[in-house]
């Protein structure tokens, strides 16, 4: 495997990329292949990643984690995507459903759900995305009327990671469209709640052992005890969660990068052409170079922003638990500006890296790297979906630059004001 | 250990194994080696047949060399329990007093050794490729066996002796020696030991027995072996391997991930966590050669390795190595074998 | 009924090259040492007992030196309730018959401890010594029934234990009294990986080390002086000489050239 700068995770870090490392490639690695062709979503990983209690990493231990935070989330993902990307998204696209819980939950809905979650009993899902409102979230359809203590969820959702095979869903829908997104509430939906069904089973380029389902809402109906966040607030919700949970898709594609060079170099070091093996060529060489400097510089990014992401998380969380307020509202007293720019830039280049590599990869490898008996070419199509999923990359540089534009527009208000 | 007197024993006994109505083969095998240390020591050679219905080997054993056959025969021996066969070879070891104990190391082989030994206070020498006499111990007297091991996956041979105790038990792994030859109508003594098993409070009972289906050679005994690994791709391209061992007159071997990939079964894997073999000829197709799959096959006599990437260890150690497309080149070779034979 | 199991299991070095020093001893300072890969099934089936029997307890035993409380961590990280290390520099040099006595008088002590052990499980062979042969004479000191090369135990009660046996020739299904001992092959179950919280419990956990004294072991059986049999040379196998590469300028060729070299070496 490629050699990465030690970032001095601690003690309890690196058994979790050991563990995380030993899994992947003793019980993941050998089916990952089938998975992919078969798209075949394998329980028998869910469980092994729940036996070695994987899926709670990253949070508290109130909650039945293990107390760490985001580099943990992005460590064990990041080990099992280096094998299969696809397999990666039970844990990341659980991370997805479960960080809004984590965020606006009152302690009562903590309790009630995150155990399940973190010791991998159930998984979790985030659907927010529809037909008609991908990028635009604020444009979604599906509705939540009120009904006394109930609200009535009505419309669809669209390409839902961990669809069906998640127990919990994170749904967004407008309770009051007279207000516009300021009617858009996040509900928690179990699985098997009457009026709510799946629809067809996407076929993807990519991630093929993971199932993207179409959700349906008919009639269904959802306990207030259930509103995330409270009605009207689903955008700070998303917002919220997309904050914490896009390092989650850098480490994934970072992962995805590093095992397509891993299996590339494995074969170019015997490949001969010419009399010699190819990684002999400078061609291939400077390839090689790049791929891995990429590697290295979106590793950096991710872990560096997630450690101080993890800061400002884990204060949050105990002060939340000593004052009973949310952790999003405790992250709000600490930390006013909001985390969005870093998070995207990790998401962007992270993803950006995976799809340059993997790509690269596929042509360091000629003929063989095409072939789908050969890892490589599925290293690649996993790879495209970390640039469109939980926001598109060019979504992510409107954001990026949104906040700068906002950082400077402030900065000269206040250098206004003390003028 | 108490010192004894190790010219006390005499004698080198060749255990047999009547197994479903057959003679397990590697007594012949014991039987070369045995009579070679015997006739060094001028002492006398036995097999010790244990099973049930017995007396139909007795000539063959005597024709193949045996100068004296034991015969621990009794119903309750039919089927092999460790209990059983160390309690029964126990007993008429402590009366008669034999030098050394040679067994096949097979299932049953290995399974007996170490017990017999603790039962008997003596030393156990497990799986050995080579045997010959060394001299005596320390003035002790009796000249021990300086036997020859494989150990550490094959990386490491270490030469062992039972210095201090008799019998010396030994278990030879099997295609270490040739066969006997055989002298028609050579005669020997033949004794039908005594045995009554109800006295042993045996706490052990074979159920049932189901014979292994498929016709194939079992690896364990065959001469050749024409094994498959991870570079056949897929399962139904075990054929191609089965072609060329049904070409061959080989059993069918294999590495680790298929097995693991539930290709072929588990008595087939050839390795570290599978079987020890050594065969005459060994065919790797497809196989990498892991350390782990090198533990298992790396004593055979001749190894052909076909493989696409020539770099790979078992290229590199084969005696012949073929850099070639396995679905191309098979097939070519099992016509070419075909146009020998004719 | 409850089980109490014991999984008798060895550190051992990382299978690979070996490298003798000039006395011709093996250089252990580059090696990598875990659990035996086949122990790690005896480990593996003793932990399976605990999960279908329930109330079964299952313990983790090794015999070696001081660094061997590695395995028996790795073990508490996989799931066992109890470890015991058996360590002493008198029991250095022992061979399989002085082995298999130390452990013994080891589940002894247990059995004294835990009022009863009913069944003990060893792998086929370790991957250094590779004799197999010191679970069925752990067998003959406790003059407990054993089999070996069991793929499958097909039931256990309070009384007995039915396993499957693989032969040469088929498969045999065996009963056997409890207590007793099984060596097991790799069919048998495929080892599970520790957990991150047995990870946790297993680096904070004190393990228990027994000396000779403490298991009343019999000085004139253990060690050197306790083995009938001694290593009188180590040597590196014979290196195979440089092999022959079948070149051709088809596939066909090369068939043609590989017949004729298995002719000569009448292979055929």
């Amino acid at each position: 495997m490629l050699q990465t700068l030690d970032l001095e995770f601690t003690e309890e870090q690196k058994e979790i990329v050991n563990l995380s490392r030993q899994l992947a490639e003793k019980k993941i690695k050998p089916i990952r292949m089938k998975c992919d062709e078969e798209e075949h979503f394998p329980w028998e990983i869910v469980e092994e990643l729940r036996k070695a209690d994987l899926f709670g990493v990253y949070l508290p231990a109130e909650y039945g984690g293990l107390g760490g935070g985001n580099t943990e989330l992005c460590l064990v993902t990041e080990e099992v995507a280096k094998v299969c990307g696809g397999i990666a998204l039970c844990v990341a696209g659980t991370g997805l459903g479960t960080i809004p819980i984590l965020l606006m939950g009152s302690e009562e809905q903590k309790k009630r759900w995150l155990p399940d979650l973190a010791g991998g009993k159930k998984l979790g899902a985030f659907a927010i995305t529809e037909a008609e409102a991908g990028s635009d979230a604020t444009a979604l359809k599906t509705t939540a009327k009120k009904d006394g203590d109930h609200y009535i969820l009505n419309g669809s959702k669209s390409f839902i990671s961990n669809g069906e095979v998640a127990e919990i869903y994170i749904v967004f829908a407008n309770a009051n469209p007279a207000k516009g997104p300021r009617g858009i509430t996040a509900f928690v939906v179990d699985k098997g709640t009457p009026g709510f069904t799946f629809g067809k089973k996407e076929q993807k380029m990519g991630i093929r052992a993971n199932p993207t389902y179409e959700l349906f809402f008919d009639n269904c109906r959802v306990p207030a005890a259930n509103v995330l966040g409270g009605e009207g607030y689903g955008l700070f919700v998303a917002q919220a969660t997309f904050d914490f949970s896009r390092p989650g898709v850098g480490a994934q594609a970072i992962g995805i990068a590093e095992g397509a060079l891993d299996e590339a170099i494995h074969y170019i070091r015997v490949r001969k052409q010419f009399g010699q093996p190819i990684i002999s060529f400078q061609a291939i060489q400077h390839m090689i170079a790049d791929c891995a400097t990429r590697i290295e510089a979106a590793r950096s990014l991710l872990y560096n922003v997630n450690k101080g992401m993890d800061v400002v998380l884990k204060e949050a969380v105990s002060r939340s638990l000593a004052s009973g307020k949310t952790v999003y509202q405790e992250l709000r007293g600490l930390k006013p500006e909001r985390l969005t720019k870093y998070s995207a830039m990790v998401k962007l280049f992270c993803s950006d890296v995976a799809m340059q590599v993997t790509t690269d990869c596929v042509q360091m490898c000629g003929g063989i790297g095409y072939m789908r008996d050969f890892p490589v070419e599925k290293y690649m199509r996993d790879a495209k979906v970390t640039q469109i999923y939980e926001g598109t990359s060019q979504m992510q540089r409107n954001e990026i630059a949104m906040m700068i534009i906002k950082e400077y527009a402030t900065a000269a208000k206040a250098q206004a004001v003390a003028v | 250990m108490s010192e004894i007197d190790l010219t006390q024993y005499k004698g080198v006994w060749c255990f047999g194994e009547v197994r479903h109505g057959k003679l397990v083969t590697q007594t012949y095998e014991l039987l070369t080696i045995g009579s070679r240390i015997a006739k060094e020591l001028n002492e006398k050679l036995s097999v010790v047949l244990v099973g049930h219905n017995l007396q139909g080997w007795t000539q063959e054993l005597l024709e193949a060399g045996a100068e004296k056959i034991y015969l621990l025969d009794h119903p309750e021996l039919e089927n092999f329990t460790d209990e059983a066969y160390t309690k029964a070879l126990a007993e008429l070891a402590a009366k008669e007093k034999p030098n050394k104990i040679l067994i096949p190391a097979t299932t049953v082989g290995r399974s007996m050794a170490g017990r017999l030994a603790t039962i008997l206070h003596t030393g156990a020498i497990a799986d050995v490729t080579d045997l010959t006499l060394g001299p005596g111990t320390n003035g002790a007297g009796g000249r021990a066996l300086n036997a020859i091991r494989p150990t550490y996956g094959g990386n490491l041979f270490v030469t062992v002796r039972c210095e201090k105790c008799r019998p010396e038990i030994i278990t030879v792994r099997p295609m270490s020696f040739p066969k006997a030859a055989r002298t028609p109508g050579k005669i020997g003594e033949i004794v039908n030991v005594p045995i009554n098993p109800s006295s042993w409070n045996l706490k052990t009972k074979v159920v049932s027995y189901a014979p292994e289906q498929s016709s194939e050679l079992d690896i364990g005994s065959a001469d050749k072996i024409v094994s498959g690994g991870r570079g056949l791709g897929k399962p139904d391209n075990f054929n191609l391997v089965r072609s060329l061992a049904k070409a061959l007159g080989a059993a069918v071997g294999s590495s680790r991930p298929p097995v693991d990939s539930g290709w072929i079964p588990y008595r087939h894997q050839v390795g570290l966590t599978g079987r020890t073999v050594k065969p005459k000829l060994y065919v790797a197709c497809g196989i990498s050669g892991q350390i782990q799959h090198l533990a298992g096959m790396g004593q055979a006599d001749t190894i052909i390795a076909i493989n696409r990437d020539p770099e790979c260890q078992l290229m590199k150690m084969a005696t012949f190595s073929v850099e070639a497309d396995l679905n191309e080149f098979i097939p070519l070779l099992v016509e070419e074998i075909g146009k020998q034979k004719n | 009924m409850p089980l109490n199991v014991i999984a008798c299991i060895k550190q051992t070095p990382a299978t690979g090259a070996i490298q003798l020093d000039q006395k011709g001893e093996i250089v252990t300072s580059a090696m990598t040492y875990g659990i035996s890969p086949l122990d790690e099934y005896a480990l593996e089936e003793a932990l399976r007992i605990k999960e279908r029997v329930p109330g079964s307890w299952t313990a983790a035993l090794t015999m070696g030196p001081a660094k061997a409380q590695e395995i028996l961590r790795e073990s508490i990280a996989r799931g066992c309730d109890a470890v015991y290390h058996l360590s002493d520099d008198a029991f250095e040099g022992s061979d399989t018959y002085a082995t298999s006595y130390i452990l013994s008088q080891g589940i002894r002590k247990i059995i004294a401890e835990k009022g009863k052990v009913d069944l003990v499980i060893c792998a086929k062979q370790a991957s250094d010594g590779e004799t197999g042969q010191v679970g069925p004479a752990i067998a003959a000191w406790l003059d407990w029934p054993n089999v070996s090369f069991v793929k499958k135990i097909e039931e256990t009660t309070d009384k007995i234990i039915r396993v499957v046996r693989m032969m040469e020739d088929g498969q045999d299904v065996v009963e056997m009294a409890l207590p007793a001992l099984i060596s097991v092959v790799k069919e048998i179950a495929e080892p599970r990986l520790p957990s991150l919280k047995g990870k946790m419990a297993a680096k904070k956990a004190v393990i228990p080390t027994w000396k000779a004294a403490d298991i009343s072991a019999d000085a004139a059986k253990i060690g050197p002086g306790g083995s009938p049999t001694v290593i009188l040379k180590k040597e590196l196998p014979p290196k195979r000489s440089g092999g022959m590469k079948i070149d051709g300028a088809t596939a066909q060729e090369k068939a043609r050239k590989l017949v004729e070299k298995m002719k000569e070496l009448k292979l055929l």
